[in-house]
C-alpha cells in the first residue's frame, strides 16, 4: 500500500515537472506552471517518506531543515547580476547530493558493518549506474566550483593553459573510463570505485580551468546537463523512475542550452571546451584602428537625437550589466516613449554571462518583456530604426563577423546595428572587447561615441531628454 | 541486462525526448529561469538521499545521506524561490503605444 502511494506520487510529480517546464514556453503562464512543479517536488518528498526502509526520521528532518536554511537566502536575496555564479554554486550542491548517495550505496553494498554483498552478476547493472552517477556527480561538483570561483572572481577569470594540458586531460578521462569498466567487471572493487571518484573530481577541475569568463554561458549550461545526468544515473541505481525522468529533463535542458550558446558564439562544443578562447595575445585581426577616427558626441546632442527619434533600438551588453545601468536605460526608454517614440530592446543570445541573463536584468528594471526581442526577431528591423543605442556591447555588434574572413569572430551571428540610420555607442574608452579586436562599427560615418561610465552617461542622457 | 534495466532505459530515453521537445520551445527570453527551474528539479536527488539518511545502513551512509538531503533540499528551496522571483519580474507592457503585439508562443 505504502509502495503504491509512493509510486503514485512519483508519477504525478513527473507529470507536474513536464507541465512546469512546458509552461516556460509562455511567459504569462510560467509562474503558475513552476508553482505546479514545486508542488510535484513536495509530493515526491512526501511519497519518499513512506519508504519501508526508512526507520528514523530525525536525520532526514535535520537535513531538510539545514537545506532549507541554506537554500532560502540563495533564492531570496542573491542579486540578479550574480545569477550565473549562484546557479553554478547550486549545481555543485545538486551534484554533491547525487555523488554522496552513490558513495553511500556502494559502502552499504560492500563495506560497512552489514554489507549486503550481492553477487557480481546481479550487481553489474547497478554498479554501472552508480559508476555513472559518481562520475558525472563528482566532475560536476568540482567543475561547478571552478565555474563559481571564476564568475565570482576569486579565481582568475582568464583561461589557464599549459603545455600538455589536453594530453593530461585525455589520460585522466581514459583512466576514469578504465575504472568504470573495471568496476562493471568486478563490482566489489573498492580501489576502482574510490579512484574513479577522485579522478572524476580532478576532471571537473581540469575541464573548467582553461575556460575564460566570457565562455561561461556554455560551461554553466553544460554543467546543468551533467547534474541532470548524475540524477538520472541515481534513478537507475536505486530503481526510481521519477529520478530518471527529472534527470533526463535536466540533462536535455542543459544540453540544448549549451548548443544554442556555442552556436551564438560560432564555435563548436569542442572548441569551447579545449580552445581557451579569450586568452588575449594570440588573437588579432588584420584590421587596425590606424588612420580611422571615431566621432564623439556630447550627451546634449545625443539627447536631441534620441528625443526626436520615432524608432529606437537599445542594444544592452555586459558593460551595462556591470555598471548596473538597466534602471537608467528603462527611465530613458520611458521618456522617449512619452515623446512619442518607440523603444525596443535587441538581445544577443550571449549577452550576459548565462543564457537569457540580459532578459532577467532588464525585467528586474521593469522593462516589459514584450519589448525584448531576440536576435532573429529584430535583425531586420534595424534598417527602419532611427537610432540604435549600444550600451557596453562590443563583439556582438561587430560587422567584421560578416565582412572580414580574417577576423577571429568571422561567422559569428551578430546584431545588425550597422543597418540603423544612426548609432550611438556608450563606452568607457576605445578598448576592445573580450575577443580583443577592433570594431569597425565605432568608426562608421553614422556612429557617434558617447564616452564614459554607462550609468553616468545614461543619467545625463535622461536629464537632457527631460529638458527637451 | 535485466528486464527492469530495459524498462528504465525506455523511461530515460522517452523522458529525454519529451524534455528535448518541450525545452527547445522555451524562448531565449526565459532561458535563465529555465536553468534555475531545472536546477531546482535536479533537487529530486532528495528521493535517493532521504532513503540513505533514514535507512539505517550504518553510520557513514547515514552521515552521507544527511549531507545529501541538505544539499538537495538547498537546490529545491533555493531553486524554486529564485525561479518564482524571476518569473514574477517578467511583465507585459501595459501601455497601448507599445507597438504591435508579439506572438510569444513562437
Amino acid at each position: 500500500m505504502q509502495e503504491t502511494i509512493a509510486q503514485l506520487t512519483y508519477l504525478v510529480a513527473s507529470v507536474l515537472f513536464i507541465l512546469g517546464l512546458r509552461s516556460l514556453t509562455k511567459p504569462d503562464e510560467a509562474r503558475r506552471g513552476m508553482q505546479l512543479a514545486a508542488l510535484g517536488m513536495l509530493l515526491a518528498i512526501i511519497g519518499t517518506m513512506l519508504h519501508q526502509e526508512i526507520l528514523t526520521y530525525t536525520w532526514i528532518v535535520t537535513g531538510l531543515i539545514v537545506g532549507t536554511l541554506i537554500g532560502y537566502p540563495l533564492g531570496k536575496f542573491v542579486p540578479m547580476t550574480a545569477m550565473p555564479q549562484r546557479i553554478a554554486f547550486s549545481h555543485m550542491f545538486g551534484a554533491l547530493a547525487a555523488t554522496l548517495v552513490g558513495i553511500g550505496e556502494f559502502y552499504h553494498m560492500y563495506q560497512g558493518d552489514h554489507p549486503t554483498n550481492p553477487s557480481a552478476a546481479e550487481s553489474r547493472f547497478k554498479m554501472a549506474a552508480i559508476g555513472f552517477e559518481v562520475l558525472f556527480g563528482a566532475l560536476t561538483v568540482s567543475g561547478s566550483f571552478m565555474a563559481f570561483g571564476k564568475l565570482q572572481e576569486f579565481i582568475t577569470g582568464r583561461p589557464v593553459t599549459f603545455k600538455g594540458q589536453n594530453l593530461l586531460n585525455g589520460l585522466l578521462f581514459l583512466s576514469a573510463v578504465g575504472c568504470l569498466g573495471w568496476l562493471i567487471y568486478e563490482p566489489s572493487n573498492v580501489i576502482a570505485f574510490y579512484s574513479m571518484v577522485a579522478i572524476a573530481f580532478a576532471i571537473g577541475f581540469m575541464l573548467v580551468i582553461p575556460i575564460g569568463g566570457a565562455d561561461m554561458p556554455v560551461v554553466v549550461s553544460l554543467l546543468n546537463s551533467y547534474a541532470g545526468l548524475a540524477a538520472s544515473a541515481t534513478g537507475f541505481a536505486i530503481g526510481n523512475n521519477v529520478l530518471i525522468i527529472a534527470g533526463a529533463l535536466d540533462g536535455a535542458s542543459g544540453f540544448i542550452l549549451s548548443i544554442i550558446m556555442s552556436k551564438a558564439m560560432n564555435r563548436s562544443f569542442g572548441n569551447v571546451l579545449f580552445g581557451a578562447f579569450g586568452s588575449g595575445g594570440g588573437v588579432s585581426s588584420k584590421k587596425t584602428a590606424e588612420g580611422l577616427t571615431a566621432k564623439s558626441i556630447s550627451a546634449e546632442d545625443a539627447a536631441v537625437l534620441l528625443g526626436y527619434a520615432s524608432k529606437v533600438i537599445v542594444v544592452p551588453g555586459y558593460g551595462m550589466a556591470v555598471a548596473q545601468a538597466q534602471h537608467q536605460v528603462r527611465e530613458l526608454a520611458e521618456l522617449i516613449e512619452k515623446k512619442g517614440g518607440e523603444v525596443k530592446y535587441a538581445i544577443h543570445p550571449v549577452a550576459g554571462r548565462m543564457p537569457g541573463h540580459m532578459n532577467v536584468l532588464l525585467a528586474e528594471a521593469n522593462v516589459p518583456y514584450d519589448r525584448m526581442y531576440d536576435m532573429e526577431e529584430i535583425n531586420d528591423q534595424f534598417a527602419e530604426c532611427d537610432v540604435a543605442i549600444v550600451i557596453g556591447a562590443n563583439d556582438v555588434v561587430n560587422p567584421a563577423a560578416k565582412t572580414d574572413p580574417g577576423s577571429p569572430i568571422y561567422g559569428m551571428p551578430i546584431l545588425r546595428v550597422s543597418d540603423a540610420k544612426s548609432v550611438i555607442v556608450l563606452k568607457r574608452s576605445m578598448n576592445t572587447g573580450f575577443a580583443g579586436i577592433e570594431n569597425e562599427l565605432f568608426f562608421d560615418e553614422k556612429t557617434s561615441m558617447l564616452f564614459g561610465d554607462a550609468k553616468a552617461s545614461l543619467s545625463k542622457l535622461v536629464s537632457e531628454v527631460k529638458q527637451l | 541486462m535485466s528486464a527492469t534495466g530495459f524498462i528504465q532505459l525506455y523511461v530515460f530515453i522517452l523522458a529525454g525526448f519529451v524534455g528535448f521537445l518541450v525545452i527547445s520551445r522555451v524562448p531565449p527570453l526565459l532561458h535563465t529561469p529555465l536553468m534555475a527551474a531545472t536546477n531546482a528539479i535536479s533537487g529530486i536527488s532528495l528521493v535517493g538521499s532521504i532513503v540513505l539518511a533514514g535507512g539505517q545502513y550504518g553510520k557513514l551512509p547515514t552521515i552521507l545521506g544527511v549531507i545529501a538531503v541538505a544539499c538537495a533540499m538547498t537546490n529545491v528551496v533555493g531553486g524554486f524561490i529564485i525561479t518564482d522571483r524571476m518569473l514574477n519580474m517578467f511583465k507585459r507592457g501595459d501601455k497601448k503605444d507599445a507597438g504591435p503585439k508579439r506572438n510569444e508562443a513562437a
